[in-house]
């Protein structure tokens, strides 16, 4: 009889070894006659306990983990009775961690073989396509108005409301560009998804194409992703020869082509404008809008712009109905969000919810608290833009409007943990040194006004005439707020201002004798 | 016409792919993602063949520079003068766009490029730390290659494997977990 089991492909598996065991998983199985089939998935999603191996019993999949390769015999002689090797974790689907998510989006991520057309069928995909095909454009549209969702990216702005902007721009050609250039730290879903489940974004790109009338769309994936780019060219390849793509979609007789573009190392061009030019073959310079890329986009023409797991949520919705996906949420943030736990964190990885559940849940409770043991300091949510928020802040619900109440963002739901040794006068400077590093160049306040960012702060913790170098720095963080082009010069006085806000005391400089009052304890306490 | 600088070669593909199978989309079979793959020395000729290879895609720039940096290890004068003639751009122009993407060098690395990740979620595990024994052990700035050639030493801002930090990235492939040993490890620098 024929074992299979599948040991995680997802670049964060292999990173820590996951090949090296699969491989050690075929030695075992041939020195032991023992007929084994291995299967490469996308990964789970708890990835503190990669490289997972999971076997399949009549009963569901087990799972062991984290494995290394010269545990893989014992995990081999233990198969008949699993509970009795350490490494035994349980039924997977009823892992605590797991059983308590809504996974929606990344249901089949980690479950099915990422580039098999057969087994996403055969686990609901496509359902939402054939539906899209049978309706009109703008009730697909419709539906995703009514379901509620808004861009995952980081802005929110609801999908629907833009989808129908691009909709009722009259043009012969219409593009559908997914962004897929996932550069703020802390995120990871996106890559995720597209090396564990190509299939899902490319139907809910055609789902996009068919409800805003365009017939060509790029996915413009960033080069620190060479795993994401090939599971996405391959899928790409596989849907065109099942007709999921092309002249005929489904035989439906309408047309949409899509193509991957691979980013050259430049954080702005996440930024959609930035991005647009980019894919025109130009420096990544962000637009001035308006006009917004819905009404005058790539090469002029309207542009659907979504980030990768707005358009991944898609075809659950047309699934499913708007109104299944609707009724999970809170307040205006309807849906779940996939949320990235990264950091110091004890138990890192994606944990997709219905929006409301609170950092402190996500953090303490799914997350374990600190990979360090030490006590939680700040967690940074939304990527390098986005506030530092202090440990007795997190019971905040997950929710756009209750993060922005409290001068933070939900974002794309990329969780930074950071530990008590943090310094958070050099985080601030960080925010500075980042944007001065990725800044496009186009406005001044950006270009300029980051690099001022890191001397200022430079002399704050210098002591140098503190009090004049805040006022300075506040100043400064309100000319960038208001007077930058895009969310880079916009936003990174979001981090720096918290960080002031709430650890004010990392910013009091050397003491007279010359020590740091500061907390660090790192490299350069 | 298209407001562009770069009108002249876009416009061309805008009008003349839409017909065609697949709009201008389809893609070479031989594009490189890792920067494993042993570099050639500049030929013309090889230049003008891989600009032949992707100029028929929209905006065909990016994946142009991309190729050719893939081939030659980098996207120095040579080459921008190739491209800029072949895609009747100015150097200046081409010049522009290569100078303001980082993967694009206008020199070529070392044998192997060692990139460490400086973001936040790798500085919450001691990323600076790393930065700085990756470079005490290699003997160069971020940015510099080794005397011998052999390492280049670059930051990168993520590279997605945030809840498994620090991470590094070693030709195209990424490492989770890297302490001070493993690094010395996987450079080849251990005892």
């Amino acid at each position: 009889m024929t074992t299979t089991i599948f040991v995680s492909r997802d670049t964060a598996a292999r990173s820590v070894g996951a090949d090296a065991v699969a491989q050690a998983v075929a030695e075992a199985a041939r020195s032991e006659q023992r007929e084994v089939e291995i299967v490469r998935p996308g990964s789970r999603g708890l990835l503190w306990l990669e490289p997972l191996v999971e076997v399949a019993t009549d009963t569901g999949r087990l799972a062991f983990g984290p494995v290394t390769p010269g545990a893989v015999a014992e995990l081999l002689a233990h198969l008949d009775h699993p509970e009795a090797s350490p490494l035994y974790l349980g039924a997977t689907d009823e892992l605590p961690w797991l059983a308590r998510q809504q996974r929606l989006t990344f249901a089949r991520v980690g479950v099915t073989d990422a580039l098999s057309p057969e087994e996403y069928v055969a686990h609901g995909g496509l359902v939402g396509l054939h539906r899209a095909l049978a309706m009109e454009p703008r009730d697909i549209v419709s539906e995703v108005t009514a379901s509620g969702l808004r861009g995952r990216g980081g802005a929110g702005f609801p999908t629907g409301v833009k989808w129908q902007t691009v909709l009722d721009t009259e043009s012969e050609l219409k593009f559908v560009c997914c962004n897929a250039d996932e550069g703020d730290s802390g995120t990871f879903a996106d890559r995720m998804l597209m090396e564990g489940d190509p299939f899902l974004l490319i139907e809910g790109i055609v789902i996009a194409g068919l409800a805003v009338e365009a017939s060509e769309g790029y996915a413009y994936i960033r080069s620190e992703y060479p795993a994401a780019v090939a599971t996405m060219r391959s899928a790409i390849e596989i849907a065109y020869e099942r007709g999921w793509l092309g002249q005929s979609i489904c035989g439906s007789g309408r047309r949409f082509d899509l193509g991957v573009r691979v980013g050259a190392g430049a954080y702005i061009c996440g930024e959609e404008t930035s991005m647009l030019e980019s894919l025109e073959g130009r420096r990544g310079v962000a637009r001035a809008k308006p006009p917004v890329p819905a009404i005058e986009g790539l090469f002029g023409k309207p542009t659907v712009v979504n980030n990768v797991l707005s358009l991944a949520a898609v075809p659950s919705i047309l699934a499913d109905g708007a109104a299944s996906y609707q009724a999970l949420g809170t307040g205006r943030s309807r849906g779940t969000q996939v949320f990235q736990l990264a950091g110091n964190i004890a138990r890192g990885g994606i944990v997709e919810l219905a929006f409301g559940v609170t950092l402190r849940e996500l953090v303490e409770e799914f997350g374990g608290g600190t990979a360090s043991g030490r006590p939680i300091r700040a967690v940074q949510v939304g990527g390098p833009l986005g506030s530092y928020i202090p440990e007795h802040m997190l019971d905040l619900p997950t929710d756009y409007e209750a993060f922005a109440a409290a001068g933070a963002m939900v974002g794309h739901g990329g969780i930074v943990v950071f530990d008590d040794s943090v310094d958070m006068a050099r985080q601030a400077r960080f925010a500075m040194e980042f944007c001065a590093e990725e800044s496009c160049g186009k406005c001044t306040p950006c270009r300029i006004g980051s690099v001022r960012g890191v001397e200022v702060i430079d002399r704050i913790i210098a002591g140098e005439d503190r009090d004049a170098n805040l006022q300075l720095l506040e100043d400064l963080c309100e000319v960038m707020v208001d007077g930058s082009l895009c969310a880079m010069g916009s936003l990174t006085p979001q981090p720096v201002r918290s960080a002031l806000q709430f650890f004010g005391e990392d910013f009091l400089g050397p003491r007279e004798d010359g020590t740091m009052v500061s907390r660090t304890r790192g490299a350069e306490g | 016409m298209l407001p562009t600088p770069s009108g002249s070669s876009v416009t061309g593909h805008l009008n003349g792919e839409l017909t065609s199978e697949r709009a201008g989309i389809h893609e070479s079979r031989t594009y490189a993602m890792t920067l494993r793959g042993p570099i050639e020395p500049f030929s013309e000729d090889r230049a003008r063949q891989l600009v032949a290879e992707h100029e028929h895609q929209r905006g065909p720039l990016l994946p142009v520079l991309r190729a050719l940096n893939d081939a030659f290890g980098c996207v120095d004068r040579a080459s921008i003068a190739v491209v800029a003639d072949a895609l009747n751009l100015s150097e200046a122009e081409v010049f522009g766009v290569a100078s303001f993407y980082a993967d694009f060098r206008d020199q070529p690395p070392g044998e192997s490029v060692v990139r460490v990740c400086r973001a936040e979620a790798c500085q919450a595990m001691g990323a600076d730390a790393l930065v700085a024994h990756a470079a005490g052990r290699l003997g160069v700035l971020l940015g510099g290659t080794t005397a011998d050639g052999r390492v280049t030493l670059e930051q990168v801002f993520c590279l997605g494997n945030c809840a498994l930090s620090p991470a590094v990235m070693i030709d195209g492939e990424v490492f989770g977990r890297v302490d001070a040993a493993r690094f010395d490890e996987l450079v080849g620098l251990g005892e």
